[in-house]
């Protein structure tokens, strides 16, 4: 079989197992988050917790639940890790850097899971497993949760509630992702995925050299990283490690857990509002436009365009022989069209076409299907700001799911998708003008641009993956690429749930025979040519500076 | 907790919450993960560690390493790995790529009057490492190593022509420092110089030169870095480039060798997944334990 076959193969047959999943497990998370029953570990936890999981919560409630718990959750972590050199287990780490441990906390907590430093020389196993993995749960649950207040709020009518974060947070961990990421990590050791608590340890190598060891809870942080489109990695070199990633099939599961969650939750939302075709036509737009991203890399890295790629026969620098160049592209393309950013492979060698792709499937808002919860709420603003387009294009009142969308909704759409593009342009722009910004650049020319853009992209759409050779280990970088963390995840957050809040105040407005019908190919076509059009405008000056001149030239 | 002011309350909550989630998913998860994991998959949670035929553990099946003697010449009884960017080559502390990028073409020359130690070391372009991997291993191997886009000498073929718009009045080879012999002599008509360390050629217009080779004899995994620097594989094109070499040096029979590296080939998994690959370290253990 040639290696094109085999690659569309691996490609089709992710596809395939997605779209067996997408009714099973999109049903099972519609009963995880409306059912009114609590089981007996939750009504522990609660009382633990001190909440009352029936009492109802305001947006604004909401809203600030999510930050006090995100806020102390980075404190929380920004402590670890500068104590973790008095805590047993550390591996005799050093306590990390100030600069660094803010970057990191709020990487983790804000589901990006940006790296700047590395795994096996800097952080020991505490951090790792209760520090950064609960993260890695708890921010994909708060993902979840947003999602499903926004829901809501398109289902309720002339309601004040939202639903209770805490509730949402804890069922999203406990009844979704545990019992997934446990089962996969098992999954992931009979491949070969190491999973100890043990020492380093140094043997002498076939020819008298040495290797040390690096010992890790890999598999249990495996596979939460993916299912959870976190994308931290135990090692520096993330999935391309053979003790995270070690055999063919071990990726195809890992790509598998990146897109399960995100693209079975448009079932989900379908079955809230109470119309699956709602569902179906959400994930159509998120299949249409992931499969022509995928398309798009797969060929530019099988052609291997560009000096190098040429001069090699084979875009092979930085992949692995285990998964060849199509498998290593479809791990990229995934893990960039969600908020994942764990690699198998090494993006900053990608032939430039393939490497803008990526760049590109970031700034879509990483909707196609995007972080779990995030991509969700991220598309169904892109449908709100659709609807409105189209409404004025007919001279009709724009309507979405019987909510009218007037002018407080329109705003909070519009500055939802106003953020990330100000972060991401503002955070190159002041790079690219200081003299430290610039410095962070490895590679020169058009190349070294696309680093640094590929850098805010990246954080401000709380992705993580990195033009790698772009030495961003700087206070400069470290704190700017925080704060776009930072505000390109509660930011949005802020904006869906007051959005949320005001659909959900809203009588429900009869369907009419102007009312534009949303679960149409049509609406598919509008909303993915909404999507792409927007992002285009936004983003074609810094994309024509940077992959597209290299890939040009 | 009814008398706090609310915004106290919802922090300690969240505190609380934080401490009780930490206890479920960051010491109870990993903890029955790693139990379950050393109980049933013990050989494989604890790194699918190896040993030569005395019993000393000598690696692990899944973590490439150099075969290579204290000078890091390979050692020609043995299969090589590819090239390797973690640390001084297949470091498991100090994992990762070259992350260079696809135009990344010029080099820096070594020079000897440079300011700095960086200045005086040079940096060689991916390109450049590719053409002299290439080089080095079609000389261990007896076949050519010539490649597309590399000069005979095993550096990248890259001119710089001035002025950058208009009709060429200068060109350099500028990978190639003088005294060398530049692989093409002229361009468009122009006489090709060599380059010299430390002169900035910034200023021209930046032309990689294909030319002519079109019979490749040393495979792409053999002149590339991996993602993670361990990758314990090679493909099957370049285990049999190097199988007449490793059954001379040992003096065995070219098939039993042959035969030897199709034991430690994986396929594709289910027949689709990932690319067939041959495990070097097994490989090499296989052919000790003769």
């Amino acid at each position: 079989m040639s290696s094109t076959t085999a690659g569309i193969l691996f490609i089709a047959s992710l596809l395939v197992a997605l779209a067996v999943c997408y009714r099973p497990l999109g049903d099972y998370m519609y009963r995880v988050y409306t059912t009114t029953r609590h089981s007996r570990v939750e009504l522990a936890i609660y009382r633990l917790v001190g909440v009352k999981p029936d009492g109802e919560q305001r947006w604004a409630v909401y809203a600030r639940s999510v930050l006090a718990f995100s806020v102390l959750s980075i404190l929380f972590l920004y402590g670890l890790q500068r104590v973790q050199n008095h805590l047993f287990l550390s591996l005799g780490m050093d306590p990390v850097a100030p600069d660094l441990a803010w970057n990191t906390a709020v990487s983790f907590v804000t589901n990006t899971n940006w790296q700047a430093y590395s795994g096996e020389s800097a952080m020991g196993h505490v951090v790792q497993t209760a520090g950064l993995a609960v993260q890695n749960f708890v921010s994909a649950a708060v993902g979840m949760a947003v999602a499903m207040a926004l829901v809501r709020g398109f289902a309720r009518n002339k309601a004040d509630t939202l639903g209770n974060f805490w509730v949402d947070l804890v069922r999203g961990t406990l009844r979704i992702l545990l019992p997934i990421a446990f089962v996969a990590a098992l999954a992931l050791v009979a491949g070969g995925a190491i999973q100890t608590f043990g020492d380093h340890f140094t043997w002498a190598t076939l020819t008298g050299g040495e290797q040390t060891f690096t010992p890790a809870a890999a598999a249990s942080q495996e596979a939460i990283k993916e299912l959870g489109t976190n994308g931290g990695g135990i090692f520096n070199v993330n999935s391309a490690h053979p003790f995270e990633n070690p055999t063919s099939w071990t990726n195809w599961i890992e790509i598998f857990l990146i897109l399960v969650i995100a693209t079975s939750m448009p079932r989900t939302f379908g079955r809230m509002v109470g119309d699956n075709r709602q569902g179906y036509a959400i994930v159509s737009v998120m299949a249409v436009i992931a499969v022509i991203s995928i398309g798009v890399t797969n060929w530019a890295e099988l052609s291997a365009g560009g000096t190098v790629p040429q001069a090699i026969g084979h875009a092979l620098e930085g992949r692995e022989t285990r998964f060849g160049v199509s498998n290593s592209g479809m791990f990229a393309s995934a893990t960039t069209l969600t908020s994942t950013g764990a690699v198998d492979s090494f993006h900053d060698s990608y032939t430039a076409l393939g490497g803008g792709m990526l760049i590109f499937n970031m700034l879509l808002g990483e909707v196609a299907p995007g972080g779990v919860g995030a991509g969700l709420y991220g598309i169904l603003i892109l449908a709100v700001v659709t609807v409105f387009v189209a409404g004025l294009m007919v001279g009709r009142t724009p309507e979405y799911l019987g909510k009218k969308i007037g002018a407080r909704e329109i705003k909070l759409a519009s500055l939802y998708f106003l953020a990330t593009p100000m972060l991401v342009l503002v955070g190159t722009a002041v790079a690219m003008a200081t003299e430290t910004g610039r410095a962070a650049m490895l590679n020169s020319g058009p190349h070294g641009l696309s680093e640094i853009l590929y850098a805010y992209t990246s954080a401000s759409n709380n992705n993580g993956s990195a033009f790698a050779g772009v030495s961003v280990n700087t206070p400069f970088h470290n704190s700017t690429l925080g704060l776009c963390m930072a505000f390109g995840r509660f930011l949005p957050i802020v904006l869906v749930l007051a959005l949320a809040g005001s659909l959900a105040r809203q009588a429900p407005s009869p369907a009419s025979a102007g009312t534009l019908p949303t679960h149409r190919p049509q609406f598919v076509g509008m909303v993915v040519g909404v999507t792409i059009i927007l992002v285009a405008l936004t983003f074609l000056p810094a994309l024509a500076l940077g992959p597209l001149a290299e890939g040009l030239l | 907790m009814d008398r706090m002011p609310s915004w106290l309350r919802q922090h300690l909550a969240a505190l609380r919450a934080l401490l009780v989630l930490t206890a479920v998913t960051g010491v109870i998860y990993p903890l029955v993960t790693t139990g379950v994991a050393q109980a049933v998959f013990n050989h494989q949670a604890n790194g699918s560690l190896v040993a030569a035929k005395d019993g000393r553990t000598v690696g692990s099946a899944l973590i490439g390493q150099s075969f290579t003697d204290k000078d890091g010449n390979p050692v020609r009884t043995y299969f090589q790995s590819r090239p390797s960017a973690a640390g001084d080559g297949y470091d498991m502390l100090s994992t990762g790529a070259s992350n260079l990028g696809p135009e990344d073409v010029l080099d820096t020359l070594p020079d000897p009057n440079g300011a700095d130690e960086q200045a005086k070391e040079g940096k060689q372009s991916l390109l450049t490492q590719v053409c002299a991997r290439s080089r080095a291993v079609g000389e261990l191997e007896g076949v050519s190593g010539a490649r597309p886009y590399c000069t005979p000498d095993g550096v990248g073929a890259v001119l710089k022509v001035f002025p950058a718009v208009g009709r060429p009045s200068r060109a350099v080879s500028v990978n190639q420092a003088c005294p060398a012999q530049p692989f093409t002599s002229t361009y468009q008509g122009v006489k090709v110089e060599c380059g010299k360390p430390g002169e900035d050629y910034a200023a021209g217009t930046t032309v990689p030169v294909r030319g002519d080779v079109t019979d490749v004899r040393v495979p792409a995994d053999a002149v590339t870095a991996s993602g993670s620097g361990l990758d314990p594989h090679i493909s099957l094109a370049y285990a049999e480039l190097q199988a007449p070499r490793v059954a001379k040096e040992r003096g065995v029979g070219l098939p039993q060798v042959q035969a030897l590296i199709r034991e430690h080939t994986t396929g594709r998994a289910l027949g689709f997944m990932g690319e067939p690959a041959v495990n070097v370290l097994q490989l090499n253990l296989a052919l000790d334990k003769r």
